[in-house]
């Protein structure tokens, strides 16, 4: 077996205010592996992203990224190897121009000159959004502001990209070229969504969390198909939509 | 509101003062104003020279003259206790066309608005054929501290996203009955100004996050536009001929 490109043992967290969050979550992906990570409103979902980079740390248990764990010494190797796509694209972009903010990343890791302008290029085509290279981001639509912000993290090289609520907000058709674009890179992609169509078609497996704690693990579709643990854990299918139809 | 404007001032074009640079165009301009400030007022030949050379870099720009005195406009209220000079002021009088006018008063009202539109007349060129982050990055290039650029950066890039959310808020207040009509009302404004700074506050705090995510340690790396000697070379020689007039003027003077 090979290692981990993320491994998640036994973490736990509580707020300042003593709200626990996360209980005992324990996962782990292996390379070229997409998976969803589905769950209800304040399941914790977010709080464990932030955990998979450090921006967070941990109360009880670790965080591994392709065998290096999760703490000070490490911190900027983790954030190389951790690419998290959030879900407000406004928050990720704010540099003047979008070639700007893709080599905003790799900048800081030293990188300069013609091997940056390569790393952005190459980011930028991947998603084909090289044309817009010069303008300023928010001169873009949402849909191409979010396929940036998945090149501004594509840039760093990273072991696994963690892509928060990817299809929020977009049109039906930004959606769909989103998930080509996703389909199409051969990464290892942790989706947090709440788009249970999407998971199924982008992700061979999911993770659901309920309560701070990862509830099952397994085929995308045969979770969407258990009607118990879809209904014990708020997870709901869009009105017709039966998961062992769609292709 | 994303993708429906293009830069504000900006004016698209392929003219030579397009392609130059951002920081000689910024050096030559601080050059310019500062030679048009220290032009004595008696000297109207330095000022016909320096207008000259304004309009020249606006032909080059390509820009029109109705754009030119459109974007000027905004002078006037800065000018506007100017033209008051003339009747205010003391000293030697003359008479034109039945006013009485104070002859101090007419030089020092023509001093400030000729210098105010020649300074502001070049920065409409400049801004015309120049895009906000290549002016961002043309100071970084000239030394202005990462501090201050940083600001404007952010600024600039959260202008639209901030007063898109002023503009969410107001359509649900409006939505909801509120007519901002009478002076009392103007409570919901406040209110709602605070709610803004909460969110622009919340915010900061989210895209520090995604800043960190990408390795931000507290410096944000620079992207430097390479500049030629030939760009600053030609760049520069506008503002040497508006610093031989300046000269010549006080000379003469």
């Amino acid at each position: 077996m090979s290692i981990p490109a993320l491994e998640v043992e036994g973490l736990s967290y509580h707020y300042p205010d003593g709200t626990e969050v996360l209980r005992d979550a324990s996962f782990h992906i292996h390379p070229g592996e997409r998976v969803a990570l589905l769950g209800p409103n304040g399941a914790g979902k977010t709080t464990l992203v932030f955990h998979l980079n450090g921006i967070f740390r941990p109360e009880r248990g670790s965080v591994t990224v392709a065998g290096l764990p999760v703490e000070d010494a490490n911190l900027m190797e983790i954030r190389r190897r951790v690419g998290i796509v959030f879900q407000d694209p406004d928050d990720q972009l704010f540099m003047p121009t979008v070639r700007q903010d893709v080599a905003f990343g790799p900048a800081n890791y030293g990188l300069e000159g013609d091997e940056l302008e390569e790393r952005v290029t190459a980011a930028l085509s991947a998603v084909g959004m090289l044309n817009v290279a010069d303008r300023p981001p928010h001169h873009l639509s949402l849909g191409q502001r979010r396929r940036v912000a998945v090149a501004t993290v594509l840039a760093m090289r990273p072991e696994i990209v963690v892509l928060d609520e990817p299809s929020s907000n977009l049109d039906p058709a930004s959606r769909r070229e989103l998930a080509a674009i996703l389909t199409s890179l051969e990464i290892t992609m942790l989706m947090v969504t709440h788009d249970l169509p999407y998971a199924l078609e982008l992700c061979p497996r999911a993770l659901v969390m309920n309560e701070g704690s990862i509830i099952a693990d397994g085929p995308t579709k045969e979770i969407l198909s258990d009607r118990d643990l879809m209904k014990a854990n708020r997870l709901e299918l869009p009105m017709g939509f039966d998961p062992n139809l769609a292709s | 509101m994303a993708g429906t404007h293009t830069h504000a001032l900006f004016v698209h074009g392929d003219s030579e003062l397009h392609r130059l640079p951002a920081s000689p165009k910024l050096g030559a301009l601080g050059l310019f104003v500062l030679a048009v400030v220290l032009t004595p007022r008696e000297a109207i030949g330095a000022f016909g020279v320096h207008a000259g050379l304004v309009l020249l870099g606006a032909w080059i720009a390509g820009l029109k003259p109705m754009f030119m005195a459109r974007r000027l406009l905004i002078e006037i209220p800065f000018v506007l206790f100017a033209i008051f000079l003339p009747f205010v002021g003391g000293g030697e009088r003359i008479e034109v066309v039945g006013l009485s006018l104070s002859i101090e008063g007419l030089w020092g009202g023509w001093n400030i608005v000729a210098k105010a539109t020649l300074g502001l007349a070049a920065s409409v060129v400049l801004t015309a054929t120049t895009t906000v982050p290549d002016i961002l990055s043309g100071l970084d290039r000239l030394r202005v501290p990462r501090l201050i650029t940083s600001i404007a950066g952010f600024m600039v890039r959260y202008l639209d996203v901030i007063a898109g959310e002023m503009h969410r808020m107001r359509m649900a207040m409006l939505s909801r009955g509120h007519n901002p009509r009478w002076i009392w009302q103007l409570k919901a404004y406040t209110a709602s100004a605070g709610a803004l700074f909460i969110r622009s506050y919340e915010r900061g705090e989210r895209v520090y996050y995604a800043m960190t995510a990408r390795g931000f340690t507290g410096r944000i790396p620079t992207f430097d536009e390479k500049a030629r000697p030939a760009d600053w070379a030609r760049a520069l020689s506008l503002p040497a001929i508006a610093w031989f007039a300046a000269g010549w003027g006080v000379v003469a003077g």
